[in-house]
């Protein structure tokens, strides 16, 4: 009876960490990088991220996550840089190059259009192209190390249906490349083209034929398998839910805009709202028989993670020196920031490494 | 254990019913197997038993089926979920989860058993069909066989009465099928589960059957031996002793080898078959790799005009990127393909259509149009031929296609024979086909060999890829074996397929150590 000795070993090297800690660790990250303009501590988030990433993210095809938000984000900053040059507004005086202005109707005073483009509102388009950056390789970040099909099954069950509709969303985009694929390729052995609009258009029917095809047969497979049962409710109940959850979301969107504006009823309404939301989404809840097997536990390396990545959050905005100004001038050094963001690469080390697919052995 | 009466069910929008006036009671704790042509309702009939149909694909369903007491009318598939299970042909299809432990836990997960129910059902499943070292393996990870060995776990783990197979093993390879099969009658043997099972290839499963259910025939329970009397589709063990008179007919290979031992004496002078003329395609020292797996390496083989090839081994073995590169769709990361002295990845339009013949494992990628006489004119227009020349292979090949059918209307013969039409040009040099025969019954297999058999004739060099060994065994001058992206056998049909018994076909076991391989060859001794 090697078996059990085997199994105990492997899961306590290695199991997933709750995704809920991924995302918080990551937000809390993101959050940080919202909040300074310090192209150090910027830099240092992306650092951390990328070192959890390349240190714990599991062999998946969702993993691969990153590697597509590093790009994005590039292609933020350069955007950002450009419409700078064009929108921006003309500050500094050590002048790189000059644009064409282009007059504009006096209705329209406040834009300007083109001028001069100085190093100064380059650095400036730079660090802020490189907050937004640094936030979205954050979210990258959790999409590489939290298995999304985990944090859907930790989502509690008011919010079931909608999470089995993502999960399929999610399994069906890779199975629609692979028809591409397919597809493309009987092409090109009817012998024509695989490229351009004709090709694109006369393979769409074969393609999207296809993945209603798997669509079905997995609604199907689902439908066997007991997905959608739920418990007799009595007549009301649904309307009060849709209720409670609808009245609970205009409540959160009309409190966070209040936030925005620095009133002091936010708040409140944001509390109500998500009262509504909560107390709505356990109504559904009831209704759905459905248990959890062998829910991801929630131990000491996922308060850890999660306590890492806020911790750097609640620092950074805390220590954090007001804006951009021109004079540009290096901003102090923030020892304390520095320190919280670099404890963020903790779960680095020491969370547990995600198990193989090939398993184990 | 399940009951119909008077069932009968018409598809929507259809003129008259598939299924009529079935009238059946399905005992608890057997096997039953549910056999037809293609296109009589074998898939219907299975999903009447656990409600898809007529819930889930509309249509009209006349009479009562009631399923351990609960009448299918008023209970949709999910309120059966917990009674029947259900395993479909291709288990990747219908997967919700990403591990393995979380499938088998799914249909638990809906129907709300307790955590520690779930537990223990999960340990008993994995143990039960052994699946302990794959618990946590990632579904995507695992071969065609385990994959469809965690399907039927995950049927099983609610504790279902019932399980409801539609053709478990066509897309395994033959020793995965086994695998699957005999995990099958395990729980029949064990467990006393109630199964319902259709399937094209009877060689792999009559012998495990309590009962039959001819779809085409009488839709009355038989025993098996009856079943295979009247009646069209015959493992080749059950036509070799129809052929030679056997009493009772034999349906397994174990009970025809006691009834053989004069014949396995007999002399036997086999006829050799096409050696092959011209090398028209040679691939050498050829590699793929995937990502860090290598899919080829270092494959060297050559097609010869006039001869057909069998191209077998293990699903995800390599056969279907080695198709790929002959055809030129990809292009190897090391060595060469060579089609006579032209790279075939190089071709385009009339070019390749002169030289090369496809068939996708769906035969329908190749379609765009609505129509079978539209799609037969393209055709023309593609390979620049004279009008009409595809229609009127299309008509050599079947008898009667009506030209107005949509191309995905017909059966699944129709489309590979509509397939092959459009893809054959006057000169065509390489025939490819991969992994064809899926949902083809014992007639369609038939036909499909004699096609292969005129191409090679006019001088072709047909390269098929399967895993059916006694569609092998009756059409293929040359096998070749893939194993991990490697070339473990090249060499004639005969020797390849009498020296390993999981490629040995039912009359091959029957009369080892000679070395026949068809029942043609076995009347003839």
């Amino acid at each position: 009876m090697s078996a059990p000795g085997l199994m105990l070993q492997s899961t306590a090297n290695s199991r997933w960490l709750h995704p809920g800690a991924w995302w918080l660790w990551a937000l809390g990250l993101g959050a940080a990088a919202t909040r300074t303009t310090d192209p150090l501590i910027l830099g240092l988030i992306v650092a951390v991220a990328t070192l959890v990433v390349s240190a714990r993210r599991p062999q998946a095809q969702w993993a691969g996550a990153f590697g597509v938000f590093v790009r994005v984000a590039a292609i933020v900053v350069v955007i950002r840089v450009f419409f700078a040059a064009i929108f921006g507004v003309r500050v500094g005086t050590t002048e790189l190059f000059a644009l064409p202005t282009v007059a504009l109707p006096s209705w329209m005073a406040g834009v300007t259009l083109g001028g001069p483009f100085t190093a100064e509102m380059l650095v400036i388009a730079l660090i802020q192209g490189a907050q937004l950056a640094t936030l979205l390789i954050c979210v990258g970040a959790a999409n590489s190390l939290a298995s999304p099909v985990r944090l859907l099954k930790a989502l509690p069950s008011g919010l079931y249906h909608v999470g089995v509709a993502c999960i399929v969303a999610l399994s069906l985009a890779p199975r629609i490349m692979i028809n591409v694929r397919r597809v493309m390729h009987a092409r090109r052995m009817r012998g024509r083209p695989t490229r351009g609009l004709r090709a694109a258009a006369e393979s769409a029917v074969p393609v999207l034929e296809s993945s209603l095809d798997d669509a079905i047969n997995l609604a199907a497979a689902m439908d066997t398998r007991g997905y959608g049962r739920s418990t007799a409710t009595v007549p009301g109940e649904r309307t009060l839910q849709a209720v409670l959850i609808l009245g609970g979301l205009v409540g959160i969107a009309l409190g966070l805009f209040g936030l925005l504006g620095a009133t002091g009823w936010g708040w409140v309404i944001l509390a109500l709202g998500l009262a509504l939301a909560v107390s709505g989404i356990g109504l559904a809840g009831r209704r759905v028989p459905r248990t959890r097997y062998r829910p991801d536990p929630w131990g000491w390396q996922e308060s850890l993670t999660a306590v890492s990545g806020i911790g750097a959050a609640v620092v950074v905005s805390a220590t954090a020196a007001g804006g951009l100004t021109v004079p540009l001038t290096w901003p102090a050094l923030a020892p304390l920031a520095l320190v919280s963001v670099l404890a963020a690469a903790a779960p680095a080390a020491l969370t547990p490494s995600p198990p193989e697919p090939w398993g184990s052995t | 254990m399940i009951t119909f009466e008077g069932v009968s069910f018409t598809h929507q929008g259809a003129s008259s019913p598939v299924l009529r006036n079935i009238d059946i009671t399905i005992p608890e704790g057997d096997l039953t197997l549910v056999i037809g042509r293609t296109g009589t309702g074998k898939s219907t009939f299975l999903n009447l038993i656990n409600g898809l149909v007529p819930h889930f694909t509309g249509g009209t369903m006349h009479g009562r089926l009631a399923v351990d007491g609960l009448d299918t009318r008023t209970h949709p598939p999910r309120d059966l979920a917990g009674i029947v299970g259900t395993v479909g042909q291709n288990p990747r299809a219908g997967f919700t989860t990403d591990t393995v432990e979380d499938e088998l836990a799914y249909t638990m997960e809906s129907l709300g058993y307790s955590p520690d129910v779930m537990r223990r059902r999960v340990e008993e499943t994995l143990d039960l069909l052994g699946l302990t070292n794959l618990r946590q393996r990632s579904l995507d990870t695992l071969s065609g066989g385990e994959q469809q060995r965690v399907a039927i776990g995950a049927a099983l783990t609610a504790g279902p009465r019932v399980l409801v197979l539609d053709e478990p093993t066509s897309a395994l390879d033959p020793a995965a099928a086994e695998e699957v099969l005999a995990a099958v009658a395990r729980l029949v043997h064990d467990l006393a589960i109630t199964v319902v099972m259709a399937e094209h290839r009877l060689e792999r499963v009559i012998e495990f059957a309590d009962h039959v259910v001819r779809l085409d025939g009488d839709l009355e329970l038989e025993d098996p031996a009856t079943a295979m009397a009247g009646n069209g589709l015959q493992p080749p063990v059950v036509r070799l002793g129809h052929a030679l008179g056997w009493e009772p007919v034999p349906l397994s290979v174990r009970a025809a080898r006691r009834l053989a031992p004069e014949l396995r004496a007999a002399p036997f002078h086999p006829s050799p078959r096409r050696p092959g003329g011209d090398v028209v395609a040679t691939v050498r020292r050829a590699g793929v790799t995937y990502g860090r797996r290598a899919a080829l390496s270092d494959i060297g083989i050559t097609l010869r005009t006039g001869q057909v090839t069998a191209l077998m081994g293990r699903n995800g073995a390599g056969k279907s990127t080695l198709i790929s590169l002959l055809g030129g769709s990809r292009r190897p990361d090391r060595g060469t393909v060579r089609l006579g002295d032209v790279d075939p990845a190089a071709l385009r339009g009339p070019d390749l259509l002169q030289r090369i013949a496809y068939v996708p494992q769906d035969p329908t990628d190749l379609f765009y149009t609505d129509t079978v006489q539209r799609e037969c004119a393209e055709a023309d227009t593609d390979t620049s031929m004279p009008e009409g020349s595809a229609w009127s292979r299309l008509c050599e090949l079947v008898d009667t296609v009506d030209p107005r059918t949509h191309p995905r209307d017909l059966s699944a013969g129709q489309q590979l024979a509509l397939a092959l039409a459009i893809q054959l040009s006057a000169s065509t040099d390489v025939v490819l086909l991969d992994e064809p025969t899926r949902g083809l019954d014992y007639p369609g297999k038939v036909a499909f060999g004699t096609w292969l058999d005129r191409l090679a004739e006019a001088g072709s060099s047909v390269l098929v890829a399967t895993h059916d060994v006694e569609l092998v065994a009756v059409i293929a001058d040359r096998v070749i074996v893939l194993a991990d992206g490697e070339v473990v056998t090249d060499t004639d049909a005969r020797t390849a397929l009498t020296s390993s018994p999981s490629f040995a076909p039912q009359v091959q076991k029957v009369l080892a150590p000679l070395p026949v391989l068809t029942v043609e060859e076995a009347c003839s001794l």
